[in-house]
């Protein structure tokens, strides 16, 4: 055989095992996202899908209040969900990476990851469970008597933000942690050495050093929870909708599927955004 | 600046290890000092207890006659370099070197100039905008030492430095950091498990192993006048032979060895005054032998009768291995002249002059 | 004195965290062993009724037994697609290598809710029926990046090395493949397995949009939920709980203690 026969067929080979895969995303994947944006472009009429090829939805989606502010609220929630998390997070990662010793670090992790492993349907669940009116937590702040009357935090916005922080929390002190151990002990060594004191070398050094594994948790956290429809269904309420839920309103009660399908695209197109703000960050850097 | 160094009965355990076993050293001001020895002697631990990154199970540690053992590395008048560098990856190399200064409140533009002065030393004042990650590992080494000397440090502490570096880096950063050392005058302790790298840059060398001094000297003195057995075989090629003081004529012993009996002054036996009747290892550089024939030094006497078994040109000279007659299991490697030539079978008279031998305790038995 | 201020303060802080962590796993738990009507305080006693009503519930069980199938079968071609492209990709070269990249591994950074839909509308438009298959097929969909990425990473060159040399001893490519590549990946086809039927396991989007009649058991949890708080359903979370957890045991066991272990 020739070698250009033998390349031929060994290039064919490797066809071979990769097709399926791609086959499948394609068919499965690309196929569904482009009809999913054709569809957008439709409008339900009478029970009927009629294709008339204009930005209708998106213009209905700037224009009626209820559908943008579904985004508002998404972003909203997201954003506070995001910035609480990395505060209550990095401080338990620090403590695990530094103050738990070696041997029990990953048992740590474990238990962290523990809860987490569970149904997310159940796990909000859960939470509807601790934070209604005659849950746990109303008990005892009732019966150490802070209140009188009890809190109404479930089924409000307080409540789906307690439930992903609850969620993220954990995956950025994973993000955060994994970079932590990965730093040279003997930079904080450096920084000492020199003349920093704890604080400093936090500070100056550490902080900037774990800001890759922040931003890589943040950037997680933004994205899983914009998109996210179970839990603030279970623990939101029905005053402030996000996004999500304003999506599946539109499958279930109307069937309404361009609507819904632009403002899936909507979401997507704010994702994207969120991904390329995030890689112009981690350009900046590496320069 | 620069401060003279005094460890006193350091000892240093892990668990039930023994690191540092009772060391005492002094160190003067000024003094570029080599700890050197193979892996886990400790070398780099009685450094980590020098910068305050340990503290020692007992024992003192005194800069400038003041007890430091207690004392952290931020407040200790030490600066480390450290092997992986350590140089701060988000910060460019102004900032690394200023960094220090950085902690001492000084004002920003003072310590941009400071930093550039300290980058210019070594040579990279072009790339202070740069970072760290930009430069190849010989470049980034000079930052750190550039780093660790902007804060104008007591006592400089060089982690294994070199070891990353090609042999011609090497080199020539052994140079650089003589100079700069003769230049600003701050004692160096610097960490290697590199012989010849010792004996190249250190004033006087400290050869470790499994936790003790086992040598303390000038790189000359070390070399040829070893005070253990493992410093003797540490510090290059060296053959031993086993041997015992038989008698004592004024300032000379005589030794009895497979070769006969050899006549050795009191200076050649460096670990002190021995007894008749002692046993005691001799030991003989490969290139303290001479062939017979090459022979142009009159004090030289004639060791034994060998058999030459294999020979090399090794370029500047000529590296055989001879069997005694009188000795055929202890095979003695020699460094002939390079116009040596010798082949395998050939038979010749090995000469050596007594005052180039040197005889050491033997090793202990292991208890 | 200050390390132990700030000893202190580190570990009030570590159990304040874990028990915010545990808290809602740990009301559910308790209780579904509640000896009442409302799973919410006070705690009236212990028992397994509740338990033995989940398993006596034909639906809740046939759910789970849906789920496990789903899972399984879902990771298991995942996997098998996953492994197939990584051995293509890493050990071939083939024009627009890291385009297949990116395109293999894009459905790991969309909205699963997105992914259904989308599918959603190529099925009523082909005409297919929504059943337990739909959602498998929505299942690989996610699951294959994850095992592409996972095997693909984990290719590294020393294993050319000793495929090129079973090469030279005389092995067809897919003798090698099979015999020698597989077994050394190992651990991180079974990390990629078990992570898939984890993720397979409780998602509920995906399952929700795609089926019909049969269902996967987050979204018969999630009927349940329609009706109110009611110590069944935590019961069930709870069984799930517990499967999920002695999955992450296995998973931590058997694939990532002994990897960490050759890693040394």
């Amino acid at each position: 055989m020739s070698s250009a026969s033998i390349e031929k067929s060994e290039t064919r080979k490797a066809w071979c095992f990769v097709a399926p895969a791609l086959a499948w995303t394609v068919a499965f994947f690309v196929l569904p996202f482009a009809f999913m944006a054709a569809v957008s472009f439709a409008s339900r009429v009478s029970r009927q899908t009629v294709y008339s090829w204009d930005l209708g939805n998106y213009i209905n989606f700037f224009s009626k209040s209820y559908l943008l502010k579904g985004l508002f609220v998404s972003l909203e929630i997201t954003l506070l969900v995001t910035v609480i998390s990395v505060l209550l997070a990095y401080p338990l990662a620090w403590i695990i990476a530094e103050r738990v010793p070696r041997r029990w670090q990953r048992a740590a992790l474990i238990l962290a990851i523990l809860p987490f492993w569970t149904s997310y349907v159940v796990r909000s669940y859960s939470w509807l469970l601790v934070l209604s009116e005659n849950g746990v937590i109303n008990n005892l702040l009732l019966d150490i008597g802070i209140i009188s009357e009890p809190l109404q935090i479930a089924s409000s916005t307080t409540a789906t933000v307690i439930g992903f922080v609850h969620f993220f929390v954990m995956l950025l002190t994973l993000t955060i942690y994994s970079n932590l151990i990965q730093l040279s002990p003997n930079y904080k060594r450096a920084a000492f050495d020199l003349g920093a004191n704890a604080f400093q070398t936090f500070w100056h050094v550490i902080l900037p050093l774990t800001l890759p594994g922040i931003m890589v948790g943040a950037f997680l956290t933004f994205v899983l929870c914009i998109g996210d429809y179970i839990t603030p269904q279970i623990l939101g309420g029905n005053n402030e909708l996000v996004l999500p839920q304003i999506i599946m309103l539109q499958l279930g009660r109307r069937a309404d599927i361009p609507t819904a399908a632009a403002l899936s695209i909507v979401l997507m197109a704010v994702v994207t955004i969120a991904y390329l703000l995030c890689l112009r960050w981690l350009k900046m850097e590496r320069t | 600046m620069t401060a003279n160094l005094e460890l006193q009965n350091i000892t240093r355990t892990f668990d039930d290890f023994t690191a540092i076993d009772n060391i005492s050293l002094k160190i003067d001001a000024g003094e570029f000092i080599v700890l050197l020895g193979p892996s886990g002697c400790g070398k780099s631990t009685l450094l980590s207890i020098i910068g305050g990154f340990l503290t020692p199970t007992s024992g003192r540690v005194l800069i400038d006659g003041k007890d430091m053992t207690a004392v952290p590395p931020s407040i200790r008048p030490t600066t480390t370099m450290f092997q992986d560098y350590a140089l701060f990856p988000h910060m460019t190399l102004r900032d690394n070197v200023a960094f220090g200064l950085r902690m001492r409140n000084v004002g920003r533009s003072e310590r941009a100039a400071k930093a550039e002065g300290f980058l210019d030393m070594v040579g990279l004042k072009a790339s202070a905008g740069r970072k760290p990650h930009e430069l190849s590992g010989g470049q980034r080494q000079r930052v750190a030492l550039a780093r660790a000397l902007a804060v104008d440090p007591d006592l400089l502490l060089l982690d294994e430095p070199l070891g990353a570096l090609d042999m011609n880096l090497r080199r020539q950063m052994q140079d650089e950091l003589k100079a700069i050392q003769k230049d600003i005058g701050t004692t160096f302790v610097h960490v290697t498990h590199d012989q010849e790298e010792a004996m190249a840059i250190a004033d006087r060398i400290v050869v470790m192993n499994s936790g003790i001094i086992e040598d303390y000297g000038k790189p000359t003195d070390i070399y040829m006048y070893p005070r253990s057995i493992f410093a003797a075989g540490f510090m290059g090629e060296v053959n031993f032979v086993p041997g015992r003081v038989t008698a004592e004529h004024d300032n000379e012993y005589d030794v009895e060895t497979v070769f006969g009996t050899t006549r050795l002054s009191t200076d050649s036996f460096t670990a002190g005054t021995p007894n008749v009747g002692d046993e005691t290892t001799i030991c003989i550089r490969p290139e303290q032998f001479r062939p017979a024939s090459a022979s142009d030094d009159a004090n030289r006497t004639t060791l034994c009768q060998a058999e030459v078994v294999d020979g090399a040109f090794f370029g500047t000279h000529f590296r055989c291995h001879l069997k005694p007659e009188n000795a055929p299991d202890l095979i003695l490697v020699a460094h002939m002249p390079q116009s040596t030539q010798l082949k395998a079978g050939d038979r010749i008279d090995v000469l050596v002059n007594p005052s180039d031998i040197i005889a050491v305790p033997p090793v202990a038995l292991a208890s | 004195m200050r390390r132990q201020l700030s000893a202190v303060i580190s570990w009030s802080y570590f159990v304040a965290i874990y028990g915010f962590i545990f808290l809602p796993v740990g009301v559910l738990v308790l209780f579904s062993f509640q000896d009442g009507n409302l799973p919410i305080p006070p705690f009236n006693g212990a028992t397994w009724k509740w338990y033995a009503e989940v398993f006596a519930d034909d639906k809740l069980t046939s759910a789970l037994g849906n789920s496990l199938m789903v899972a399984f079968l879902s990771s298991l071609l995942a996997c098998v697609l996953g492994f197939c492209a990584a051995y293509g990709l890493a050990r071939y070269r083939l024009p627009g290598t890291a385009f297949q990249r990116v395109l293999l591994t894009a459905p790991m950074t969309v909205s699963y809710l997105i992914i259904a839909l989308g599918l959603l509308v190529v099925f009523n438009w082909v005409g297919i029926r929504l059943s337990l298959w739909t959602v498998g097929i929505g299942h690989v969909v996610i699951n294959l990046p994850l095992c592409f990425a996972i095997i693909y990473a984990s290719m590294g060159d020393h294993q050319k090395n000793i495929e090129r040399a079973a090469r030279d001893l005389g092995a067809s490519n897919l003798q090698i493949m099979i015999l020698i590549t597989a077994p050394i990946l190992m651990p991180s086809i079974l990390a990629a397995f078990f992570l898939s039927i984890t993720f397979s396991w409780d998602e509920f989007i995906i399952a929700f949009l795609l089926s019909r009649f049969e269902v996967t058991l987050p979204v018969e949890i999630w009927s349940l939920l329609r009706s109110g708080l009611n110590p069944k359903t935590n019961a069930i979370g709870s069984v799930v709980f517990l499967i999920s957890a002695v999955l992450l045991v296995l998973l931590e066991i058997f694939v990532f203690q002994g990897r960490s272990k050759d890693d040394s």
